[in-house]
């Protein structure tokens, strides 16, 4: 069984600050992680490979920087790499990503294809969703469980109030939740692997079939015309130095004024 | 693609087990509100099976017209055939705008439509509005970076303009009792190759208490409170003010409360009347979940905590000193005011 697993290279956002003069992002010191839905994907294709024997392929799209996110999937254990960049893709929406995605995982083998639900750093949801329609494959998204059995993968849905369990003949896309497992450490004979013996194949531009329409910014439906952070609320009251009884006589007094009882 | 073609604002509305999800009236009261600034009608497509007698719902929250798609292939959420349905209402009546909820059916199904029928789609918006440069493009604005940078998106050259909206943000009309709207049915015939994920089982999930988006007042609990226990004190003044208990991711991912109670960027918005804060520190994310309730008040030990920044009033204290002394003068408060 051939087992690709897409996964983005993110800053991670806890960590990401705002400069409180200039109202931007800062980015510097920001670590870059494999984004946390992703590895949850990556972790149900390694055990899928332990229990049962797979081939996984870990694919990234982004800039040449993302290769330190593929070689540590690498090293918790899969087998191969590839890392889809070029400045043509640079710029695209989820759409463009999404198209771009499917033309590379048409070169590569594939029975099963997990993604992460989404990146925490747009937020989406949409790129696993749309390669699945891009490859016309069925999709089954936040996939709390999953099991193979044969030509057949079978996932746990989660809805908000209730789950389906679903069955699907692969080739089938399954978008992962980080519900899904506890994603293992590299090992140090992984990392040595990772960047001794293994490579990480590129492919840019001129290995895909794709219509310069359709790719990076020029290809996306979607523009940002405005970013901006929130502007702060007017500060409220703050109390300090009450006792615990005489700090809920005053939100008992404030519940009173504002007519919550 | 002639976009002047495309008119008119369409609402996908999510039904299950033949109840309108709150996220649906929220869009058709915004949608109502977009529609007149465009100069053309809000449209809710509903699909399901059975479903007809939901119009008169659909129409006392705003609806102007509905395009009803009813189908046995529909009865249950399915991704594939709910798209074909879905991208077959697109084709046949060229709306200028889809909105749907940002739920686990609207952004799975939403990102299947936009990639077939090649439009734009802006994820989990949190505010939308219309262009007055001429336009009248719709303007999506959303969080990113877990809720640290907000960006307003437009999709420009193509057509329907398509978005996911978060729960509990949009505000609904007070339904108009009697409303009518006139009904219009498409039918269409999902293809076999479009039914390839099958159904074999629908498991509910056993939840008695009240959903957060929809407590008048929620108590909240974060790392402060320790430990799980701790949350009974939270539960206690939550009953006696007629509210519900709700959480931090801290405290969600520390195994104490369930994911369901989460409020913030990856739990659910919240705009409750009263929203008081225990024990937590108030990270971004956490704030974007709860910010727009109409009062907020926060105990916290460390007078530092970001969530006084927000909050209308604060006690630097330690709540699970202040809670049980709250509890009791709350009940007392209301005992005497029934009297």
């Amino acid at each position: 069984m051939n087992i690709v697993v897409c996964i983005k290279q993110v800053p991670d956002t806890n960590e990401v600050k705002i400069d409180p003069k200039t109202g931007r992002l800062i980015r510097e010191g920001v670590p870059s992680i494999i984004n946390p839905d992703d590895k949850a994907g990556l972790e149900a294709a390694l055990r899928l490979k332990d229990s049962q024997g797979a081939h996984v392929t870990a694919v990234s799209m982004g800039p040449p920087q993302a290769d330190t996110a593929l070689r540590e999937a690498l090293a918790m254990g899969a087998d191969e790499a590839v890392l889809i960049t070029d400045r043509a893709f640079g710029g695209a929406d989820t759409w463009a990503t999404a198209h771009t995605l499917a033309a590379a995982l048409k070169t590569i083998p594939y029975d099963l294809i997990i993604t992460g639900r989404q990146a925490i750093d747009g937020d989406t949801a949409q790129v696993g969703p749309q390669i699945a329609e891009n490859l016309h494959i069925p999709n089954i998204s936040y996939a709390e469980e999953l099991k193979v059995e044969g030509e057949y993968v079978t996932v746990k849905r989660q809805f908000e109030d209730r789950y389906h369990i679903l069955r699907a003949k692969m080739p089938c896309l399954i978008t992962a939740l980080s519900e899904l497992n506890e994603p293992r450490y590299m090992t140090p004979q992984g990392i040595f692997d990772a960047y001794r013996e293994k490579q990480v194949k590129t492919l840019t531009r001129k290995d895909l079939d794709v219509k310069d329409g359709d790719i990076g910014l020029k290809g996306s439906p979607t523009r940002v015309i405005q970013t901006f952070t929130k502007s702060p609320k007017a500060a409220g009251t703050l109390v300090n130095n009450l006792t615990s009884e005489e700090a809920a006589e005053y939100l008992l007094d404030k519940m009173k004024e504002k007519f919550i009882i | 693609m002639n976009i002047q073609e495309y008119q008119g604002v369409y609402v996908f509305v999510q039904q299950v087990d033949g109840k309108v999800a709150g996220v649906s009236h929220e869009l058709l009261g915004k949608g109502k509100e977009l529609a007149q600034k465009m100069g053309t009608q809000v449209t809710a497509v509903l699909l399901g099976s059975g479903v007809a007698g939901l119009a008169g719902d659909l129409a006392s929250y705003g609806a102007d017209r509905i395009v009803l798609v009813d189908n046995p292939d529909l009865k249950l959420y399915s991704t594939r055939p709910y798209a074909y349905a879905m991208c077959s209402v697109i084709e046949k009546y060229k709306p200028a705008v889809v909105l749907y909820g940002a739920t686990a059916i609207g952004r799975d199904l939403a990102p299947r439509v936009a990639a077939r029928i090649r439009t734009g789609l802006t994820a989990d918006c949190t505010k939308l509005d219309v262009a007055d440069d001429g336009t009248k493009n719709l303007q999506m604005t959303r969080p990113a970076f877990g809720g640290n940078i907000m960006a307003t998106i437009i999709c420009p050259d193509y057509r329907p303009q398509m978005a996911t909206v978060r729960p509990g943000v949009m505000q609904k009309i007070k339904p108009v009792a009697g409303a009518k709207a006139p009904v219009e049915k498409l039918d269409v015939v999902i293809p076999e190759s479009e039914k390839d994920v099958q159904i074999l089982d629908v498991v509910r999930k056993e939840s008695h208490k009240m959903d957060i988006q929809d407590a008048k007042v929620l108590v909240s609990g974060g790392r402060g409170m320790g430990k799980p226990e701790n949350f009974k004190l939270l539960e206690g003044l939550a009953k006696a003010l007629g509210g519900t208990v709700s959480s931090s991711r801290a405290a969600v991912d520390a195994g104490w409360v369930e994911k369901d109670l989460q409020v913030g960027q990856t739990g659910k918005t919240v705009r409750p009347n009263l929203y008081l804060a225990c024990g937590i520190s108030g990270a971004i994310q956490h704030l974007a979940g709860m910010e727009e309730s109409d009062v907020i008040l926060a105990i916290n030990k460390d007078e530092g905590a970001p969530i006084f920044e927000v909050a209308d009033y604060g006690v630097v204290g330690d709540a699970l000193k202040i809670v049980p002394i709250l509890t009791e003068k709350v009940k007392a408060a209301i005992a005497a005011r029934n009297k």
